[in-house]
């Protein structure tokens, strides 16, 4: 998992049966000074984030498909938390 | 899920049995701002409805076989759906921290 900024929503008509219903959201990964590293994903939300919120993102297949309750499914990447607050200790 | 561009098709006459009937497409994978990244690479399509120009995106590994309809198969990049539209957060939400950030030698309220 990793801590990410929602950076963007992607709307699609055409997808396949395992992301109807979903909502897509584009999240860049954290580095722990809360800057972007670069990296980016299209991302399923089921905690109902939004554009600029801190998130916590899993990004494994097994994972993912036990939240979203479906077997196969072609997911990986899930948004699994906003985040309030991060403490980092010496 | 990443961005991609589809660039072109493939077609295969002989071919492990259990790709029969899927559509294999060139795509070349796409960053963050929608410009090229890496080399072009051949995912299979499991909306059956990409054509060359579109932006899409892709699952990439073990999950791009289970996007298609028979999931035991010999695929590792699969396109799963055709973007509409992107919109991208570009004001202070996305410059400014959303969480308070507590750092061991100070901290920074959202």
């Amino acid at each position: 998992m990793y801590i990410g900024k929602v950076t963007g929503t992607v709307v699609a008509t055409i997808k396949i049966d395992h992301l109807q219903d979903r909502k897509l959201l584009l999240v860049h990964e954290l580095n722990l000074d809360g800057e972007e590293t670069g990296y980016y994903d299209i991302a399923v939300d089921v905690v109902q984030a939004g554009p600029g919120d801190t998130v916590m993102v899993i990004d494994e297949g097994n994972g993912a498909r036990q939240i979203l309750g479906i077997d196969p499914g072609a997911v990986r990447a899930v948004i699994v938390g906003v985040v309030d607050e991060i403490a980092l200790s010496e | 899920m990443k961005f991609g561009r589809v660039i072109g098709t493939v077609v295969a006459t002989r071919k492990y049995e259990d790709l029969d009937g899927i559509k294999f497409l060139v795509v070349q994978p796409l960053d963050d701002d929608l410009t090229p990244k890496g080399g072009a690479e051949i995912a299979a399509d499991a909306t059956a409805q990409a054509g060359p120009g579109e932006l899409i995106f892709m699952v990439a590994s073990r999950e791009g076989a289970q996007a298609l309809a028979d999931w035991f198969v010999p695929v590792d990049l699969a396109i799963t759906g055709i973007v509409d539209e992107v919109d991208i957060e570009t004001g202070s939400r996305r410059e400014q921290p959303t969480a308070v950030w507590y750092r061991p030698q100070s901290s920074v309220d959202p």
